[in-house]
């Protein structure tokens, strides 16, 4: 449990952040630059806010008011930052019980299950300079998770990692949240991971809190198209799987509003899934199209049209208690007479999956 | 093969040498740590004192001594009566000129380490509960010892070679305060000395090379370590 009220001032940079976070992952979304590292380090009393406030767990960490300024290796919040910054003197041992040596100690069991968890076990004796990125993010985890802090703090874990990395690590993070009980905070400026991993989004843009929220919330809102530019923004749905046909890799899966069909989800019948559709990937059709090779047609109801810029306008349908978001032209609304209430049906070409996993949402 | 003066010579040398570093090395580490990373008025006044024994001719040096710490001179004084320790005419004298003239070589070799490391590695330090003292033995230190060991090897080398400041605050006592130097400028003086002279300051040369050697492989070791790189044999 987090609760923050911060306000810095860098050169011209303004940071006035404000939101409470709950159980689970809470992501600071937004574009480089909008204040979320600042944000971190303010809650690791590595930056020290002009004035404001933060709590965790109800325990006063700052307060200019009051006069309170817990220093940081007292108010144990484990931080994985961007780099790693593993101790390059200390093997991969030496850096995980690191924090023992300012506690009283570290029990071995607890040693054991982190090692376990993260599968750092054959990585003991190796030095920092030898481990591939993906391994050295995994042991700055497991040296944050031993020091047991109170708070989980990411910064942009898998910003220095390749494609195949990312994904590797991301898994284990997803692990931690579902296995371990402490509150995390994820900084990231990519909608894929957030949504893979987040319960609740904090977006940010230039210093300020513009949106807090739940992720399907926060990330689906079109009004917000948080930083993802033209190219990523669309609806974010809540789904369970119902079907699955190996042979054809094709998963049928349940959501309010009707059902979707989609390749390659890699999760079992009753497991909860988040989906993303992107509205570039929605079409509108007028009548129920027939004879063609896109799988899912949804019907539902024009709830909004909203212009973009450069002709571009996004509508949002309302299929049963989802929001849909399509890309279209100013000259297709015009050529189909689109207009709120009308209802359509909405071609979706391409679903991705953003979370699977055990975790219900 | 040596006799027994010239062992002599060179045991005093040593000697001499290692408490000069020995004794500054502290004081070097704290310095060279206030002008990395503190702020304070008159830093730049401090830096340069510290660095004057490099610039000054070593015979001023020698004399300031003699003023301060000679038998009446002030902190002569203060060490005799409240310590018992006296410095003029001694070869702790000698060792204290020679740590003076090393200082600044010592002090700009760790300073530089200290200046060069990567900081974020003691804010991750700190965020896993270590606190200021726990951060700098555990972290600042063990990364700046490439530094370390280069300035201690430089003062110490300095030290060996010291001259000027030791023969005008301790003079040139045999088996006192002749070290290798002063030893080698007696021969000069001696008629028919020059054999020896020879032969003293062949073993300088192997002590300095010796010394370089040393520190050179140690630093080696010391970098390939703070690189975070396996302790195995590398070309």
């Amino acid at each position: 449990m987090l609760s923050l009220e911060v306000e810095r001032s860098l050169g011209d940079f303004r940071l006035a952040a404000s939101f409470e976070a709950g159980e689970g992952v809470t992501a600071l979304f937004g574009r480089s630059g909008a204040g979320k590292t600042s944000v971190v380090n303010a809650i690791a009393g590595i930056l020290r806010p002009d004035r404001g406030r933060i709590a965790i767990n109800g325990e006063t960490m700052f307060d200019s008011a009051r006069g309170i300024d817990v220093p940081t290796p007292k108010r144990r919040v484990g931080y994985v930052f961007q780099e790693g910054r593993l101790f390059p003197h200390l093997n991969v041992r030496q850096n995980l019980s690191y924090a023992g040596l300012f506690s009283r100690g570290m029990p071995a069991s607890e040693f054991d299950r982190v090692v376990e968890l993260l599968g750092l076990r054959e990585l003991l004796e190796r030095r920092p300079g030898n481990l591939s990125g993906g391994e050295k993010q995994r042991v700055a985890i497991g040296r944050a998770l031993l020091s047991s802090p109170r708070l989980l703090l990411l910064d942009e874990p898998l910003a220095s990692l390749d494609a195949h990395r990312r994904s590797e690590v991301l898994q284990y993070i997803e692990l931690i949240r579902d296995d371990v009980k402490v509150p995390i905070v994820y900084v990231s400026h990519a909608v894929e991971e957030v949504l893979r991993v987040a319960d609740t989004v904090v977006l940010m843009a230039a210093g300020k809190v513009i949106a807090v929220g739940p992720a399907e919330e926060v990330m689906g809102r079109p009004d917000l198209r948080p930083g993802e530019g033209a190219f990523e923004g669309g609806a974010v749905i809540d789904a369970k799987v119902i079907e699955q046909d190996m042979k054809n890799d094709l998963a049928t899966l349940a959501f309010e509003g009707g059902t979707l069909t989609a390749t390659n989800v890699d999760a079992l019948i009753g497991e909860r899934v988040r989906v993303r559709i992107r509205a570039r990937d929605v079409s509108i059709a007028l009548e129920r199209p027939r004879r063609i090779s896109i799988q899912n047609v949804l019907e539902g109801t024009i709830a909004e049209i909203t212009a973009g810029s450069n002709g571009v306008v996004d509508v949002t349908i309302a299929v049963g208690a989802v929001s849909l978001r399509s890309r279209v032209t100013q000259r297709a609304v015009e050529q189909l007479a689109l207009a709120k209430g009308l209802t359509v049906y909405a071609m979706v070409k391409a679903v991705s999956l953003s979370r699977s996993g055990a975790a219900p949402i | 093969m040596l006799g027994p003066e010239e062992r002599e010579v060179i045991w005093l040398s040593l000697r001499i040498a290692f408490w000069s570093v020995f004794v500054s090395l502290p004081l070097a580490l704290a310095v060279a740590y206030a002008l990395a990373r503190a702020t304070f008025p008159g830093k730049t006044l401090f830096d340069a004192v510290v660095h004057l024994p490099l610039v000054l001719p070593p015979v001023v040096v020698g004399f300031f001594l003699l003023l301060l710490f000679g038998r009446r001179g002030p902190l002569g004084e203060i060490l005799e009566q409240w310590f018992g320790i006296v410095v003029a005419f001694r070869w702790t004298g000698a060792a204290l000129a020679a740590g003076i003239m090393g200082f600044p070589l010592m002090v700009r070799a760790i300073r530089l380490s200290f200046e060069t490391m990567d900081r974020k590695l003691e804010a991750a330090a700190s965020t896993l509960g270590a606190g200021r003292a726990g951060v700098f033995l555990t972290v600042t230190l063990p990364l700046a010892l490439p530094g370390l060991i280069t300035g201690v090897l430089l003062s110490f080398a300095r030290s060996l070679g010291e001259f000027g400041a030791t023969i005008t605050f301790v003079s040139n006592i045999p088996g006192e305060t002749r070290t290798l130097p002063l030893a080698i400028y007696t021969y000069t003086q001696t008629p028919a000395g020059d054999a020896a002279a020879l032969r003293l300051s062949a073993i300088a040369v192997v002590l300095s090379l010796a010394a370089l050697y040393v520190s050179e492989i140690m630093v080696r070791r010391a970098a390939r370590r703070i690189a975070g790189e396996d302790a195995v044999a590398r070309g």
